[in-house]
């Protein structure tokens, strides 16, 4: 039997030394009418087996490596280096828990120490957890933080209708059971000024926006904090290697998914939810920190701290629910900022907005088309297509191999037959020529 | 010996990534939005490489030992489960495909979801949930939602055994509802009584109850059927938490227990493995009640686009969902590993792990319990709940965590410690199937070498551990002097 050690001496003497004569006899706390079901579940296969099961269902899909990809949307084709995997397939590493006992976990609780800092560093905040789920589930526990700061008084969440579709799905979800009233503006950033008030426990913004457009964020900063709420903003990671950090405008909240640094595209999970705070909100955080601290001959060590905050010593009054986060995921992100570095992230950033820019515009000069142009965009951008999206998208993936943009009538009904295309450096020129030449047949 | 941060060996102008060269015409920058600087490490890729292998050597997996903590189920990670997982055919997987490009991947979810409704005796599976705790959030919510519909809003109080995981209570008011801690027993089980009390007493309020099971002693809830019937009774709903289905793969099927709602954990069920602190998956399973309060996108098997022998796989949301609990559709790559677990042990092989994981708990506590308190002396489960060092020990102020401390020395990882609450001193113990009988030997003559070094001299337990990466840390000092990032300029102590 796979992964059981025991032969049938070893199981007769444990049997003996327990006191029972059989294995079925150590269940009879269970009913008798529910016990030992038969399950019908598909018989157990031979390593080689499962391996080509495995191979043919991967097999059966056409991924984003076979052809072009600008399908973006908050999940991204970016470069992972291979140190990243070569450092995450260390069992060392994957197969531990949780680090409860320091001494035996120096390795992830450094690690985590490190990616706290470089997260502050890309951000410009002082204080980042250990991560959330996603970056989707770290803005739902922005909000909550921001209900704690102002104890469950204020009861009202504004949020752009900019921020990711499925982001604000889940700041709904999360948030059902708490009496709250969150309002989405429908002007775009103008908007969401008015709509603040002395009940306004939070304001959430997108930067760069789900459209991929960028702007100063310190007025939305000052409107919101004049009114005692708090700023959230949901960036980008691999935009900030070239942008201003949402710290330098004020914001008191930045989270956002980090899948970017690292992590690859995987169907969407597991990716990296980042967390990082002011420092006067350091107590309200929800999650894990690691913090330095000494041991008794007074080396440097780290510890998980602060975690009276926390689900298992203060139950039903703690910060959040979390446990388990995404402490591999950390770990690569930790290794990708490592890797690439001050020049190396500012350059991905780069490459990322000149070749989106070069794309656009080439998009721009076809017949039909239209970038939308209102702000500076980052890697993404909205354009205006004569055809439908779907339609559009099915001509480029049979024909040509080209996976298109994301189709935003879905969520924008003011967006009908809009496509966000993504542009990052990943995509050669030569892929970037190719699209246009698609997008120009199929629309002929 | 201390080790220096990556940020410490970081020199001007060094890079571990090879980037290629701009190939269009550059654009203009946006003035006054570019950042001055990004004060990240700049080291190269051999420096990198040792830096992060020296910190792995710095820590304690299940590749290095036996890891008995409690509650966790630390079994083996199988290896094929993470090559199965990095095929390229799923990696390079973008979660807004056309469906049509995804067959593969949503097959996998789809049986993933049938394989799990079959061991949990469920209606429907939802994979969305990231993490146990997620799982809860999501369970409780569907709750929630479920007396919602019936015009039964107003019921906001859930029923907590004062045994649970810390998660529970916190999930609870995480939703927007009250907890009232239901006592145990004297043989460690809910207190039947005290349940129809609080049943009584809040019938018009009650949401229903958290149950663990095996509960977090490591005992079957004997009365299990009889519980849920009560809370029934009085119109409340009954979560399971499934941190402990490795006893029951094979063994019982909580949904055929009377459990409306369950989290699996595949983290540690289904050994996918729990990556120092996740990533985790924590898929929801639903009993007719409540299957249609599932969260999503799920996967069905769409008829209007299948042909004979080639089903179409779609993703959905079911008609009364609370919505979606995270982005896209779950931890995908945690879910290939879960399939693959099952499809290598297949029906028998998840039966044998339940057993051999139970076999393996009793062994150890047998081998224990003549030297160390066992509170609840009865046949546990995957794990079982010891009350610290024995009392002459305890009396020259030795305790759990010493003996913990102590136990790196002699190079096996702690067992859970100080919990469940309920029991003082608490040292919880799962030493999973995985583990031979001579590794169990081993660590049962460790604990019992402890006990006689602590009878000798009680101050080297105080010290332990001497043979770590670290000798003992201070976190009360963590928590008074706030470091929590690394700072330019701050010298290595």
């Amino acid at each position: 039997m796979p992964y059981i050690p025991h032969s049938d001496a070893d199981r007769r003497a444990m049997l003996e030394r327990i006191g029972v004569p059989s294995l079925e006899e150590l269940f009879e706390d269970v009913p008798e009418r529910a016990r030992f079901p038969d399950l019908q579940l598909p018989p157990a296969l031979s390593e080689i087996g499962a391996r080509w099961e495995l191979e043919s269902l991967a097999d059966a899909n056409l991924t984003t490596g076979e052809g072009s990809c600008f399908l973006g949307a908050g999940a991204y084709r970016h470069f992972v280096p291979a140190v990243v995997d070569a450092v995450i397939s260390r069992g060392e590493f994957y197969s531990a828990y949780t680090p409860y006992q320091p001494e035996v976990s120096q390795g992830t609780l450094q690690a985590v120490f490190e990616y706290q800092t470089m997260i502050c560093e890309l951000t410009g905040m002082d204080v980042s957890n250990a991560s959330h789920y996603d970056g989707a589930t770290a803005t739902a526990e922005a909000v909550i933080t921001a209900i704690n700061v102002h104890r469950m008084r204020r009861k009202k969440v504004v949020i752009s209708r900019f921020v990711h579709p499925e982001y604000r799905e889940v700041v709904r979800t999360y948030t059902q059971g708490l009496g709250l009233t969150i309002v989405e503006d429908t002007q775009g950033s103008a908007g969401v000024q008015d709509l603040l008030d002395d009940d306004t426990a939070c304001l959430i913004v997108q930067y760069p926006d789900f459209l991929g457009r960028f702007e100063d964020l310190s007025a939305l900063a000052e409107a919101a904090q004049a009114t005692g709420a708090l700023f959230v903003v949901v960036a980008d990671p691999i935009a900030l290697g070239l942008l201003k950090p949402p710290g330098e405008f004020g914001a008191d909240i930045v989270v956002g998914e980090g899948q970017g640094l690292g992590l690859g595209l995987n169907f969407g999970g597991p990716y990296l939810g980042f967390f990082a705070v002011k420092k006067r909100h350091v107590r309200k955080v929800a999650g894990r920190l690691v913090g330095q601290t000494v041991d008794t001959e007074g080396e440097r060590g780290f510890v998980l701290t602060l975690s009276t905050r926390e689900q298992h010593i203060r139950r039903e009054r703690a910060t959040s629910n979390i446990c388990t986060n995404q402490g591999l995921m950390a770990l690569a992100a930790a290794v990708y900022m490592a890797a690439l570095g001050k020049c190396g992230m500012r350059r991905v950033a780069e490459l990322c907005y000149h070749k989106a820019h070069f794309a656009a515009d080439r998009i721009d000069a076809l017949d039909g088309f239209s970038v939308l142009r209102d702000r500076p965009f980052f890697k993404e951008f909205a354009v205006r297509c004569p055809r439908s999206v779907s339609e559009i998208n099915d001509d480029l993936l049979r024909g040509w191999a080209i996976i298109g943009g994301y189709d935003l009538g879905q969520d924008y009904p003011d967006l009908e037959d809009h496509a966000l295309l993504c542009v990052t450096e990943m995509n050669l020129r030569q892929e970037i020529d190719l699209l246009v030449e698609a997008l120009e047949e199929v629309t002929s | 010996m201390s080790r220096p941060l990556i940020f410490e060996i970081s020199r001007p102008g060094r890079c571990a990534a090879s980037l290629p060269e701009r190939d269009v015409p550059a654009a203009e920058l946006p003035e006054g939005l570019v950042r001055e600087e990004l004060p990240l490490p700049e080291v190269s890729e051999g420096e990198l490489i040792r830096h992060y292998t020296h910190l792995s050597q710095i820590n304690y997996g299940v590749d290095t030992g036996f890891y008995p903590l409690g509650s966790c189920t630390m079994k083996y990670n199988p290896k094929i489960n993470e090559a199965m997982a990095r095929l390229p055919g799923f990696t390079g997987l973008h979660p807004y495909q056309d469906e049509e490009t995804i067959q593969g991947a949503l097959f996998l979810m789809y049986s993933l979801q049938e394989f799990l409704e079959e061991i949990g005796g469920f209606a429907g599976v939802s994979l969305q949930p990231a993490a146990g705790a997620h799982g809860e959030l999501t369970g409780v919510l569907m709750m929630r939602a479920y007396h919602e519909s019936r015009g039964d809003g107003t019921r906001d109080v859930m029923l907590i055994p004062d045994s649970a995981h810390g998660t529970n209570p916190a999930s609870t008011s995480m939703s927007g509802m009250q907890v009232v801690e239901i006592p145990s027993d004297e043989r460690g089980d809910v207190d039947l009584g005290a349940l129809k009390a609080a049943c009584e007493e809040h019938s018009d309020r009650l949401v229903g109850m958290m149950l663990t099971n095996p509960n977090t002693l490591g005992l079957f809830e004997k009365q299990v059927e009889e519980i849920c019937a009560v809370v029934h009774e009085h119109g409340g709903l009954m979560y399971g938490d499934g941190a402990n289905m490795n006893a029951l793969l094979g063994v019982a099927r909580p949904g055929d227990l009377g459990f409306d709602v369950l989290h699996f954990n595949l983290h540690k069920t289904f050994s996918t493995p729990h990556g120092g602190g996740g990533p985790g998956s924590g898929p929801v399973g639903a009993s007719p009640t409540l299957v249609d309060f599932l969260p999503g996108p799920m996967v069905k098997i769409d008829p209007e686009r299948s042909e004979e022998d080639l089903p179409f796989f779609s993703l959905w949301m079911p008609p009364q969902t609370i919505g979606r609990v995270k982005a896209f559709y779950g931890h995908f790559g945690v879910i290939v590993k879960a399939y693959t677990y099952i499809r290598m042990l297949g029906p028998r092989g998840l039966r044998r792990t339940a057993e051999h994981a139970v076999l393996n708990a009793n062994y150890l506590k047998e081998r224990l319990k003549e030297t160390y308190p066992l509170p609840y002396d009865r046949t546990c489960m995957h794990e079982f709940v010891l009350a610290g060092p024995p009392q002459d020990v305890q009396d020259t102020d030795v305790h759990t965590m010493d003996v913990a401390k102590r136990l790196i020395d002699y190079g096996f990882h702690p067992p859970t410690v100080y919990f469940p609450l309920i029991v003082e001193e608490a040292l919880m113990i799962e030493p999973t199937e995985t583990e031979s009988q001579e590794t169990l030997d081993a660590f049962a003559d460790a604990m019992l070498d402890i006990v006689a070094e602590a009878r000798d001299d009680p101050d080297l337990l105080h010290e332990a551990p001497f043979h770590a990466p670290a000798r003992r840390l201070d976190e009360v000092k963590a928590a008074r002097d706030l470091i929590l990032r690394w700072q330019p300029g701050d010298d290595e102590p």
